[in-house]
């Protein structure tokens, strides 16, 4: 990694999810300078909360280790953290972004040796694992965390815990004193990659997230396959602390549904056709799983990933958009019902944990964005030539899966890089 | 080892490095076993005063190659980065004092494998050398896209605009591609209510006004020679006229062939003239000019019209694709939307088993179309019947769970693509040497058949992944083909509809400059980018086997007329599966070689037979394997002080002879940690790992030979999360050897 200086030749990407990193990789390789912008302490986004990608059943680390690996052999990135941006003035070729950085408490110093951590004893929730699991006030926000230096959560500041961690670090690596800090900064072209959000499950109020326990995300349920994660890798009811092993899948849960996100997400039906082999890895022929779907959405060539799933007797498909949910008082399992539409029969079944697939919200301040742009009613910027030299790559363009999010990424590098040629006078 | 090295060595500290092991010790080691010419210690090595130290003896001292004893390689890497300088890291961070408890018990062991690791850092960084570059790395900035369809068209003109030369070959007479066909296209842009321009015109007159772009039209590849930076392609026109031009970067927009709708006669195709594909449906629309769309039996208008979605697709019958082809539920909507739109009065019925409109705007798209009263029914059809040229479509209702039928005046096959990717080079037509007629015969078939007509010793194309696309099997690195400098973009890839084609296209634009570029300045492209070393080799003593050149992973070795391997260097990964190959020890990178591992496992302390102290030698992956092993150490889980681990690029790149060597010189255990294989491999360099286990499946015959054991040896298949696994397996050799007794080859 580099220490890329900002000029209007320079391209500024904004969020280090995969997108970004792909966007600001691939222009880098290209010879052009970087700079990553990334509101976390740590790049990665939400594909490092993932456990395993579909169709290959693959890690998503695996493809970001070899990405992190690009980064560092790369003098042309600038990777900056904890760092968002508050204004964009000028136009294409010639961009003044405004960022504020804000105090990570640690400085260059730091080794990860995890001395501060061992010091402090507060405990936080944790974020990464949605927090589903504590962790404390000096943190390593997971453990492929790129910059790999720990974090002071800011809810420590001015407590004994800060001077404990401070203590700890033999490397004068703690600074408590650090400020927010207001930066300028120059821009030839700016790719958008701020990825997206899992919808508000609790605004599905008939699915009785928050007040039924065992109603939980797919986010969620990715957590709980994680080895480190808030259930060693086991998918427990968070009613009982017990193995779920009948689950249900609802699809849609958000998505295509006018009161609340009317596009459909793409991902979630791979993503829950993934989760029902989570079943079989953890219990082989001992786990159920249900899936309630509209349309079951194995788009293109991964439509094999479906059959196979079909072929498995231990999952089971009913085309229905579930009608409401409800508690066995006995158990705390969840009961869904609805009707299936195939045959229309009414249904109420009962099963130990159900998922809640929830949608893709693209994560874009569409009332607040810093500069004039076309966001469309979805929430996703079109491509437009008003928009100047800001183009969108990966979620912020549309509901994408990983694939499809990084081929977004790579021709929004292309973009930015026809402008910058031009600011450079490369292209004539 | 050339004279002006001169090795500094440099021992941390900090992060409990000094608390935990002796350091000078470690010094002592580094001087005396393993010759460094300088050696430091240092109480905080990462930080500015640390790294200044260094930097002083490379800048007064002449030190030239450094190992740094401290953390991971995967650790601070900012800091040890030093200019023209060779570095190598000495893990006793996390390969050492974070793997083993803190008890006076464990003190011995636990040193020995500090010292260890600082032997095998110092005789690593002694055969590195720092690599220089190839002199003969140059580039041709213009890119060649093979097909003028939508896909092709994009690139060519996305590549200009970032100011690249672009030639465009197609072999029909026109550009356009089958987008050309269409009447509308699936909008792109809110509100998605409506069918929109194909944009085809636009894109063909953008090509025509733009000096930057050439077309060759009536024309396909005959020959393509050459490497990323200087491919020499021959271009025929159809008269058989051939002009050799050079390029930097190949961009393959072959595009797909509908498919043959013939072999659907259940379906009525072929027997009425009143079914037809999607594809012809453009056509009717577009001989309608606006008016009422007439079927082509009798030229009647149309009133009524059902779409049968998945036709010949998602099936596994015999004939049919088995997969998805992405567009066909949007473009069913929109070819209703033709009918509708023109009288609202015609019945649209949309046949089909899941609607598949993902994404922004495809579900408004599909709205739009319930609202213009298009008919969508959950059904599967099973027969369409000519009645007196109206056609009676039998379906079964999945909704109401019966059988019905409906009467409908022309039928709209909704069938898929099939990509046009050439040769499969893994299945090709093997010549008799007989009948030489025959033979050129079926040369010249294949000939016809390949996109590209490579001239690569592994075949003419590039190799066909799933259902025949020639999609790069990556979910990360969607673009990375099997031969570098080579792109394909488009439904050749993978099915897709226009919108993703231009987005596709783009990126592809963007990987062909970035190989261009790469090319000019000698770097290798993903996964190992911006590396500059090559392979290179001793002819005196290659024996002319061709194993290299069969199995790279990348087609990237050809063959001499004397069957010497010819390395293309802007071909290669620099995943060092031939090295690995090679049985007499020929091949070798700068930066990586036969003695870089070699020596570091031979400079391993052997203690004897009697001493209870066996050694296991690790050889992982350094993209998967060894970070794992890293992540083992920083959750402080515990595995034998006895294991001895070297990350290696690819397991592609293990020799059997580093195998024999460290089996002659007394390691009791040796494991070898790769990334999955077969089908859903996760290997980055494709079929290292699958070579690798290949290649140990043979090493039983070593171990007999010296009568060994076959436990000693073991291939696990081991991805980045396998992090309480790593230590485990190692935890279980240490078991095994305990179990079947320490290896008498101790010298």
């Amino acid at each position: 990694m580099g220490d890329v200086i900002a000029t209007n030749q320079s391209i500024l990407v904004i969020g280090g999810g995969i997108s970004g990193i792909t966007a600001a990789i691939e222009a880098a390789e290209c010879g052009k300078q970087v700079i990553l912008i990334e509101k976390e302490p740590a790049i990665g986004g939400r594909i490092s909360q993932l456990y395993k990608y579909f169709p290959k059943m693959c890690h998503p680390t695996c493809g970001l280790e070899i990405n992190l690996r690009r980064i560092k052999a790369n003098k042309n990135i600038r990777v900056m953290t904890l760092t968002e941006v508050t204004d964009v003035a000028g136009k294409a070729g010639d961009y003044t972004v405004t960022v504020k950085v804000a105090p990570r408490y640690v400085n260059d110093n730091c080794t990860a040796c995890g001395e501060c951590n061992k010091a402090v004893t507060g405990e936080f929730d944790d974020a990464f694992h949605l927090g589903m699991k504590k962790r404390k006030g000096a943190y390593l926000p997971y453990a492929m965390a790129y910059p790999q230096r720990y974090v002071i959560d800011p809810a420590i500041i001015g407590s004994d815990d800060a001077s404990k961690a401070k203590a700890a670090c033999k490397f004068n690596a703690v600074d408590l004193e650090m400020k927010a800090q207001s930066v300028t900064l120059k821009a030839g072209a700016i790719i958008w990659a701020t990825g997206w959000k899992p919808y508000d499950a609790e605004k599905i109020q008939p699915y009785g997230y928050k007040r039924y326990p065992n109603v939980v995300t797919n986010m969620e349920l990715e957590r709980m396959m994680d080895p480190f994660g808030p259930t060693g890798g086991k998918i427990l009811r968070p009613s009982d602390g017990q193995e779920a092993r009948n689950i249900a899948f609802i699809q849609c849960a958000g998505s295509r549904d006018k009161n609340h996100l009317k596009h459909c997400s793409r991902i979630c039906c791979m993503a829950s056709l993934k989760q029902t082999t989570y079943l079989r890895e953890k219990y082989g022929d001992e786990g159920k799983a249900t899936v309630y779907y509209i349309d079951i959405r194995a788009i293109d060539r991964i439509d094999d990933f479906y059959q196979k799933v079909q072929a498995d007797p231990n999952v089971s498909f009913v085309k229905s958009k579930v009608a409401n949910i409800t508690q066995n008082k006995e158990n705390s399992n969840v009961i869904l019902n609805g009707v299936n539409t195939e045959g229309y029969q009414r249904y109420s079944n009962e099963h130990d944990l159900v998922v809640l697939a929830t949608g893709m919200e693209p994560s874009i301040p569409a009332n607040a964005f810093p500069m004039k742009i076309t966001i469309n009613e979805n929430g996703f910027i079109e491509q437009d030539e008003a928009n100047g030299a800001i183009f969108a790559a990966g979620c912020s363009a549309d509901a994408l899966d990983v694939n499809r999010a990084v081929q977004s990424a790579t021709a929004s590098a292309l973009r930015a890089i026809q402008v910058v040629n031009r600011v450079a006078g490369m292209e004539g | 080892m050339a004279a002006d090295k001169k090795i500094g060595a440099y021992i941390c500290k900090g992060c409990g490095l000094g608390e935990r092991l002796d350091t000078k010790q470690l010094a002592s080691v580094a001087q005396k076993d393993a010759k460094a010419n300088v050696v430091r210690e240092h109480d905080f090595l990462c930080s500015e005063d640390g790294i200044k130290l260094i930097q002083n003896d490379i800048d007064k001292e002449g030190v030239n190659h450094v190992a740094i004893c401290a953390c991971s390689r995967r650790a601070k890497t900012d800091a040890f980065t030093f200019e023209n300088v060779a570095v190598s890291r000495g893990n006793l961070r996390e390969g050492v004092i974070w793997v083993r408890p803190d008890t006076d018990e464990a003190q011995e062991t636990t040193q020995e494998m500090a010292d260890d690791y600082v032997r095998m850092a110092v005789s690593e960084v002694k055969f590195l050398t720092l690599p220089g570059g190839n002199p003969e790395a140059k580039t041709e900035r213009s890119l060649l896209v093979v097909g003028g369809g939508i896909s092709g068209m994009t690139a060519a003109v996305e590549a200009a605009k970032a100011g690249y030369q672009v030639h465009i070959v197609e072999k029909t007479a026109a550009l356009g591609g089958n987008g050309a066909k269409l009447h509308k296209r699936v909008p792109d842009h809110a509100p998605f209510a409506a069918p929109a321009d194909t944009g085809v015109e636009a894109l063909i007159k953008a090509i025509q006004g733009n000096k930057k772009i050439t077309v060759h039209l009536n024309s396909t590849l005959t020959k393509t020679d050459g490497a990323p930076g200087k491919f020499a392609v021959d271009i025929t026109t159809e008269s058989g006229k051939t002009d050799t031009k050079v390029f930097g970067a190949i961009i393959q927009a072959s595009g797909f062939t509908p498919y043959d709708a013939n072999k659907l006669p259940e379906l009525g195709y072929g027997k009425s003239k009143n079914v037809v594909t999607q594809l012809e449906l453009e056509q009717l629309a577009r001989d309608a000019k606006g008016g009422a769309i007439k079927r082509p039996g009798d030229g009647k208008e149309v009133k009524s019209v059902a779409f049968v979605q998945c036709a010949g697709q998602r099936s596994e019958q015999e004939g049919h694709l088995p997969y998805c082809s992405g567009h066909c539920c949007t473009t069913a909507i929109k070819q209703a939307m033709y009918f509708k739109d023109s009288n609202p009065a015609i019945d649209t019925n949309v046949i089909y088993s899941d609607l598949r409109t993902p994404g922004n705007g495809g579900e408004d798209f599909y709205r739009s179309g319930q609202d213009k009263g298009v008919t969508f029914t959950k059904g599967k059809v099973s027969a369409v019947e000519d009645s007196g040229g109206d056609l009676r479509v039998k379906f079964k209702d999945l909704i109401l769970n019966e059988d019905t039928e409906e009467l409908a005046d022309l039928v709209v096959l909704a069938t898929g693509m099939v990509a046009n990717s050439g040769v499969d080079i893994e299945n090709m037509v093997k010549l008799d040497g007989k009948d030489a007629a025959a033979d050129a015969a079926a040369t010249q078939v294949q000939k016809d058949k390949s996109v590209l007509n490579l001239t690569y010793r592994q075949g003419p194309d590039l190799p066909h992944l799933k259902h025949g696309f020639n999609d790069s099997h990556f979910i990360c690195f969607p673009y990375e083909t099997r031969r570098t400098g080579i792109y394909t973009t488009g439904p050749v890839r993978r099915p897709m509809d226009i919108a993703q084609a231009i987005e596709d296209a783009t990126g592809a634009a963007l990987k062909a400059i970035q190989a261009i570029e790469n090319a000019g300045l000698g770097r290798a492209a993903h996964p190992r980018s911006g590396d500059l070393s090559f392979p290179s080799f001793r002819r005196e003593g290659c024996t002319q086997c061709k194993r290299c050149t069969v199995e790279c992973p990348f087609g990237a070795i050809d063959e001499d007329e004397q069957r010497y391997p010819v390395f293309n260097e802007s071909r290669c990964r620099r995943c060092g599966t031939c090295m690995g190959a090679c049985p007499v020890r020929v091949i070798s990178f700068e930066n990586y070689s036969m003695d870089s591992v070699g020596q570091q496992l031979k400079n391993v302390d052997m203690p004897d037979e009697f001493s209870e102290k066996p050694r296991i030698l690790v050889l992982a992956c350094e993209n998967d394997a060894y970070p794992a092993l890293d992540m083992a150490g920083m959750t402080r889980l515990e595995y034998s002080p006895f294991a001895r681990i070297i990350p290696v690029r690819c397991l592609g790149s293990v020799n059997l002879a580093w195998i024999t060597d460290a089996l002659n010189s007394g390691y009791d255990g040796i494991m070898l940690m790769g990334c999955q294989k077969g089908e859903n491999y996760q290997c980055h360099f494709v079929k290292g790992s699958e070579m690798a286990h290949y290649r140990m499946s043979k090493v039983d015959d070593t171990l007999k030979s010296l009568s060994l054991e076959p436990e000693r040896v073991e291939t696990h298949e081991i991805a980045i999360t396998d992090i309480h696994r790593v230590p485990e397996l190692i935890n279980k050799m240490a078991e095994t050897i305990g179990r079947i007794g320490m290896s008498p080859f101790k010298f």
